[in-house]
């Protein structure tokens, strides 16, 4: 069983998400004393009786101020069993962008609703969007339970609504976990609480430290972005010629054959090697440095594959981007594409459809997509670049749009990809039986 | 399915950071590791030379001195320098005081101090990604640090300009005279560094380790008497045993009472450990509630 495991939360304002990280973190005994002190000192400042817990997690001033969470923090715990990486992303409406990066290296999500309130639009949008970034598995924390007086119809109830909506969008149902838990209280967190008898599921931490996690796919064909060449020119190492880089996807062995790509060059991996001496086989998640038969021209941008198994090398695409800019993007558009470590000028050369999240339909041919909307698009790459499906990798199916012009990072893109989409939208599936499993939604974890 | 033996926590961190090391080197014109001699720049030097071995690092390294050093971090700073044979540009906050471009603090701590200087030193060096030591578990104000942090020309971090940074796919884009700050340790908890560091077997300064020294107590910690002074009235110099958690500049960096005389004795200790390094032993980030955040603003890492 993997030792770390990579979550996000995602939730709505209000929910209670940084008072359950920081129960998390405090009943981990994760938080040390003086940063506990701190959180006394500043719950006392401000008139509470009891300590503030989201004042651990709630970082920045202007969050402070305004008692909002409005980017990404990275926690950290551990328990015997494993460490944990936690990306807590803020449940604010114009932040959802946050919860496209949370989502983009978490191997299973959190999402919070309020017992009171139930599945609510954002449950959905943001359940749908997890589902779009691959992520395997899903727990809903139903908080606050202890302001329904631990009603376990209530829970029964939004349990239900959940897992209709999850398989709605591609989840088996084992993938899929309800928790009734008071962050507040700690009810179901760490603990078992006393006061849900009726539920016989494991507590949040319990599950964290128990579910499995998907091991990267070692049988999946093998692939490797170049990222630096290393050529020490020194007396020792005189024609020393290495391929620096991570492998994204499947495992490689010395007297493999590969092919370069795009150029379509192909050799022999002579060597495996790294700092730490020669390796017999290399698999994913692992940076290490090829050195292959023949001395072919290889560069940085360059993708070494299995042979026989190969990505499309295209400079044509569908993709479906969320957009993460002010500027919304409209057909035409000029951008960059950093896919891989390869970075090349593109144009969206057409808008195909918006997808409403919250009915899990489509808009046909919109004029622009705006903030936090997800689309789909055509690009027309200015060169062809080596590429692989979302679902098959999240790492070489993944890529950035840039702005040319001052460079920030437009959005987030999947190759192919498509929408969750159901046939008549949600209304008709809410009821439970109309859902349409999409086997996109379960892919491999990412980095 | 071919069974691999899966990274463990430690080689996962390792190979990310040797991942995002040779982003660098690969998008940008004028990398420079900031490299103190302490704990953290170490594990980066060391990473750094994993990255691209058997080629040596292709970046210098930079080091801000306050003048307020411990004299056997300067030793293993100078070491280390030489037996890898890399480059090291020091830029001494002495000078900047000397030539009026700074002025001493009333309370003599140089670490406020530090940002001019490096950002000086970007701008004359034309470097345009910055390695740090800086990791997320150590401040509130971190936990929302990118990888790659954009600074403007002024070194500054905005909070809302900052990028959101998905799957590993880095965007290190940037105009001119602006700078990325780089973290590779941004993932790494002070409990995975030393676990690293005895596994690795590398060589830290000895005040890292327990031993006998001179020490005065304020403010609740173990300061020790150096160029930047020494007790004040009311304070007395005690012979204790103790050791650094972090090095920084004397004046504010403390020291905790400790016997933990070697590695694995460390690791009980820091396992078990009730304070944040940086809570424990920095006299800078206890002014106020936002103080690493300002600080951050400020153009310091």
């Amino acid at each position: 069983m993997s030792d770390l495991l990579r979550l996000a939360t995602a939730g709505s304002v209000d929910d209670g998400k940084s008072t359950l990280v920081g129960r998390l973190l405090y009943d981990t005994k994760s938080v040390l004393a003086d940063t506990l002190d701190a959180v006394h000192r500043a719950s006392a400042d401000r008139g509470l009786a009891t300590p503030d817990l989201s004042l651990l997690v709630d970082g920045l001033r202007s969050e402070r101020e305004q008692g909002i969470t409005i980017d990404v923090a990275y926690r950290y715990f551990a328990t015997p069993k494993r460490s944990f990486v936690l990306a807590d992303t803020p449940g604010h409406v114009q932040y959802t962008r946050n919860t496209v990066t949370g989502a983009s290296t978490a191997q299973l999500a959190v999402l919070l609703v309020d017992a009171r309130k139930g599945v609510i639009e954002q449950t959905r949008r943001h359940a749908a969007v997890l589902a779009l970034l691959g992520v395997p598995r899903l727990v809903l924390a139903v908080n606050k339970i202890d302001l329904v007086d631990y009603d376990e119809v209530t829970f029964s109830r939004i349990a239900k609504e959940f897992t209709a909506h999850a398989t709605a969008l591609g989840y088996t149902e084992d993938a899929v976990v309800e928790i009734p838990v008071s962050a507040l209280a700690g009810d179901n967190v760490v603990d078992k609480s006393a006061n849900t008898p009726w539920y016989d599921g494991p507590t949040l931490l319990e599950h964290l430290e128990n579910v499995p996690v998907e091991p990267d796919p070692h049988d999946a064909p093998f692939r490797f972005p170049v990222q630096y060449v290393i050529r020490p020119r020194t007396a020792e190492h005189l024609d020393y010629r290495g391929y620096a880089g991570l492998v994204a996807a499947g495992t490689i062995k010395p007297g493999d054959e590969i092919v370069v790509l795009p150029s379509g060059r192909r050799s022999t991996v002579t060597k495996i090697d790294t700092a730490d001496g020669e390796l017999t086989e290399a698999a994913a998640g692992q940076s290490v440095t090829l050195l292959l038969a023949d001395d072919i021209d290889i560069s940085r941008g360059d993708l070494i594959s299995v042979a026989g198994n190969e990505p499309k090398v295209t400079d044509e695409l569908d993709a479906t981007l969320c957009w993460l800019a002010e500027k919304p993007l409209r057909p035409g558009a000029r951008v960059l594409v950093k896919h891989g470590t390869r970075t090349v000028q593109a144009m969206v050369t057409e808008l195909r459809d918006r997808f409403d999240e919250q009915k899990l339909s489509s808009v046909d041919s919109p004029s622009s997509l705006e903030l936090n909307e997800i689309g789909r698009v055509a690009l027309r790459l200015a060169e062809p670049v080596p590429l692989d499906d979302y679902s098959f990798s999240r790492r070489t199916g993944s890529f950035l749009v840039i702005d040319a012009s001052d460079g920030s990072t437009l959005a987030a893109g999947l190759v192919g990809a498509p929408l969750p989409l159901l046939e008549d939208g949600l209304e008709s599936c809410t009821g439970g039986s109309a859902a349409t499993p999409d086997a996109h939604a379960l892919v491999s974890p990412g980095p | 399915m071919t069974v691999t033996k899966t990274l463990d926590t430690l080689g996962r961190l390792e190979s990310e950071a040797i991942h995002i090391f040779r982003e660098v080197a690969g998008e940008f014109d004028r990398p420079v590791i900031l490299f103190s001699g302490g704990k953290d720049s170490t594990l980066l030097l060391h990473l750094a030379i994993k990255a691209f071995y058997p080629a040596p690092v292709p970046f210098p390294l930079l080091h801000v001195d306050t003048g307020h050093n411990f004299d056997e971090v300067i030793e293993f700073r100078d070491r280390v320098v030489a037996q890898h044979g890399l480059r090291l540009e020091v830029a001494k906050v002495q000078d900047w005081i000397d030539d009026g471009r700074l002025e001493e603090r009333p309370d003599g701590t140089r670490n406020p101090l530090q940002t001019v200087p490096l950002l000086d030193s970007i701008t004359a060096h034309k470097f345009d990604a910055v390695f740090g030591g800086g990791r997320r578990d150590e401040e509130r104000a971190r936990a929302k640090e990118r990888i790659f942090s954009l600074r403007t020309a002024f070194g500054q971090w905005d909070p809302k300009r900052q990028r959101p940074e998905l799957w590993n796919l880095y965007n290190g884009r940037h105009r001119a005279g602006e700078h990325v700050r780089v973290f590779p340790l941004s993932n790494w908890t002070e409990l995975d560094v030393w676990n690293y560091i005895e596994r690795e077997g590398i060589e830290l300064p000895d005040i890292y380790y327990s031993h006998e020294r001179e020490v005065f107590l304020r403010d609740g910690m173990w300061l020790a008497e150096g160029p930047w002074g020494t007790a004040r009235e009311g304070e007395t110099l005690l012979r204790k045993t103790v050791r650094y958690r972090t090095v920084g500049d004397g004046s504010c960096t403390g020291a905790v009472e400790s016997d933990a005389a070697d590695i694995h004795a460390v690791i009980a200790e820091v396992a078990a450990s009730r304070l944040t390094e940086r809570g424990a032993t920095r006299a800078d980030d206890r002014l106020s509630e936002a103080a690493m955040e300002d600080r951050k603003r400020e153009g310091y890492f």
